[in-house]
């Protein structure tokens, strides 16, 4: 439990859906829904999540905290924007899910091996480090993702397709030595720096 | 139709369904007078082609009967069918309104005895049945219609079929010489009764309706179970023609839906809590019918109707807005796929047939009409102080259910005698 989870506690102890509404980002949306289900009945992977997004909602309503953070179920959400196309209320539901996994995140009750969650982790690191994917050390981190062993399979497994991509020069080994950057990484890094700071203030704003 | 006589006492009543109707004779029957136009070949609009209506359901056969008597009795109206606004000036207590008439090419000699209908070949679209079966090119709008005169499709002028029709009546009642006609007249009020039309059930893609035959609109249902209808009275499904018994309706297709129309249409959920009486009417304990709701909207006295459905074993609720709607296709029955949110069960059901409760919008378009009214972002018109003496009645003024939409006429047919008793008072 973070310091951080505890303030939320103490601060929005019996209203949940006040939480999500000052915290959670596209979170004053969530009262909007009339429960009607259609986001549900969208959702292609709807059969496989533990909660579908309208029960979500409704969870939220009921102050079901730990129950709504500490789910998988935000994290299943694979952008397809079937739900908020159909939302006869034009909730964005899509955003929804992803500003709650984010604070879920942010609080530290996000599931720890949710592939999803971890994935987005590697991908935002490998990122934001010289401002391009460089895609061989993220294949090469989402390899060993789940483990040493496991890692070295999946490289062998994976042995001649990149091979050929080195071949066809879509894959260049150099790129383990630092790799290809935009110009100006110094200046990616304070925006980012800069967008860091002003989330801290708005959710500092909230916690008023 | 050149002896139109209309002064500033004049109330003109534009629509003739249940609402321009009832506004006309109302005021008509306060000694006013009236003209009343209808752009269709016969009054009786959206009602006429219910086959039973609410709050007592009768058939419109009854309860319309009464109001084309009043109408028909009454010297104080003049009805002009075939005949639309163009043009309106002025101001309240004296507009200028220009009329265009469509030729119907048939006149008053027409005894309706069918003679034309029986000779000409050429067959159409029936729009009175929203195009689920046929009609000749000469035809009678309906079997109730007032006037009973038969009419001539303009796509027949011309054709050997309006030479035929011509000589096998023996009226003299075929007039194929008929031209448009302009006229303009003076009129102290109007009424706006334009009334409403479904909601274009193609635009609600999830659902359908273009693709999967047996999926029908519910006004559509209606015209099945009327025994004048185009499948006597029997629920024919479309795609294989046999009997559907079980029977799916989905509510707010098209309503309080941001994407189609924002407004609840008020009259859907009685809508399809009457058709689902018809299907236990037709089939006793073999009809089932499966309601998919987003809640009920029953008010005062309809809600011991909703009880009453409620309370029958083969009617079924399920809590839940339908997400889209497939084809088994092998047996053309529509699967519906959703979550039943009382309890968050994934269903995919089957049924032989969906009928979609659609939506109530505006008939005519925001930007159509022909004089400057405050219109809502529904597309209603608001009661406005700008409108002058430009009152809307019935579905012109809001989603309305048969018995509010006579008490909203009545009301406007009020307003409307108010400033004409006022234009009478000026003139001394």
């Amino acid at each position: 439990m973070s310091t951080m989870n505890q303030a939320k506690v103490e601060k929005y102890r019996n209203d949940f859906l006040k939480e999500v509404t000052a915290n959670v980002e596209e979170g004053e949306w969530v009262k909007m829904c009339m429960q009607c289900g259609v986001c549900a009945g969208s959702c292609p992977f709807g059969p496989y999540w533990e909660h579908p997004p309208q029960e979500i909602f409704m969870m939220i309503r009921a102050g079901k905290r730990e129950e709504v953070l500490t789910s998988t179920s935000m994290w299943m959400c694979t952008s397809c924007y079937n739900c908020i196309a159909r939302c006869p209320r034009e909730l964005p539901i899509t955003h929804i899910m992803h500003g709650l996994a984010h604070y879920a995140d942010r609080l530290g009750l996000a599931p720890k091996n949710q592939p999803t969650r971890k994935f987005a982790n590697l991908f935002w690191n490998n990122l934001t480090k010289k401002g391009r994917a460089n895609e061989l050390k993220l294949g090469i981190a989402l390899y060993f993702m789940n483990g040493f062993i496991e890692g070295i399979k999946t490289a062998l497994k994976m042995q001649k397709m990149g091979l050929n991509m080195f071949k066809t020069k879509r894959l260049s080994p150099m790129e383990l030595l630092g790799g290809h950057g935009i110009k100006d990484t110094g200046g990616l890094h304070a925006i980012l720096k800069k967008a860091r700071e002003i989330e801290l203030a708005n959710a500092e704003k909230f916690n008023g | 139709m050149a002896d139109i006589i209309a002064t500033n006492e004049t109330i003109l009543v534009v629509g003739g369904g249940i609402s321009g109707m009832t506004a006309a004779i109302e005021a008509a029957e306060c000694g006013k007078q009236v003209i009343l136009i209808e752009k269709g070949p016969s009054v009786g609009g959206r009602v006429s082609q219910l086959y039973k209506y609410f709050p007592k359901l009768c058939h419109p056969t009854c309860g319309l009967e009464i109001n084309l008597r009043r109408l028909k009795g009454n010297k104080n109206v003049r009805l002009l069918t075939m005949t639309e606004v163009s043009e309106v000036s002025g101001e309240a207590g004296n507009y200028s309104v220009t009329l265009k008439t469509t030729p119907r090419y048939v006149n008053e000699n027409c005894t309706a005895c069918g003679a034309c209908s029986e000779v000409v070949d050429a067959e159409f679209d029936d729009a009175y049945n929203y195009g689920l079966g046929k009609r000749k090119g000469a035809y009678l709008p309906n079997k109730m219609a007032y006037p009973q005169r038969y009419v001539l499709d303009p796509q027949i002028i011309g054709t050997p079929d309006a030479t035929k029709a011509k000589e096998a009546c023996k009226y003299d009642a075929i007039d194929l010489e008929m031209q448009e006609e302009s006229n303009t007249i003076t009129v102290g009020a109007i009424i706006w009764a334009t009334g409403w039309q479904p909601y274009d059930a193609n635009k609600i893609q999830p659902y359908g309706y273009d693709r999967i035959a047996n999926v029908i609109t519910s006004v559509e249902f209606e015209r099945l179970m009327d025994p004048h209808g185009p499948t006597g009275g029997k629920l024919l499904r479309p795609s294989d023609g046999k009997e559907a018994k079980d029977i799916a309706f989905i509510q707010c297709a098209g309503s309080r839906d941001r994407n189609y129309l924002k407004h609840c249409s008020r009259i859907c959920c009685m809508a399809s809590l009457k058709q689902t009486t018809y299907v236990r009417e037709r089939y006793a304990d073999e009809g089932k019918a499966t309601v998919y709701y987003i809640d009920i909207r029953a008010i005062d006295r309809i809600d011991d109707f909703y009880q009453k459905v409620k309370a029958d074993e083969n009617v079924t609720f399920i809590k839940s807005k339908v997400a889209r709607i497939d084809e088994d296709k092998a047996s053309g029955n529509p699967i519906l796929h959703g979550v039943n949110t009382e309890g968050y069960h994934r269903y995919a059901n089957q049924h032989d047939l969906v009928v979609l409760a659609v939506g109530m919008e505006p008939s005519v378009a925001q930007d159509e009409f022909p004089v400057k009214v405050t219109i809502n972002e529904e597309g209603f018109i608001e009661q406005d102080e700008a409108n002058g003496a430009i009152f809307a009645a019935g579905c012109s003024a809001d989603a309305l259910d048969v018995n509010r939409a006579v008490q909203n006429a009545t009301a406007s047919a009020l307003r409307a005698i108010q400033v004409v008793n006022r234009a009478a008072g000026m003139e001394g």
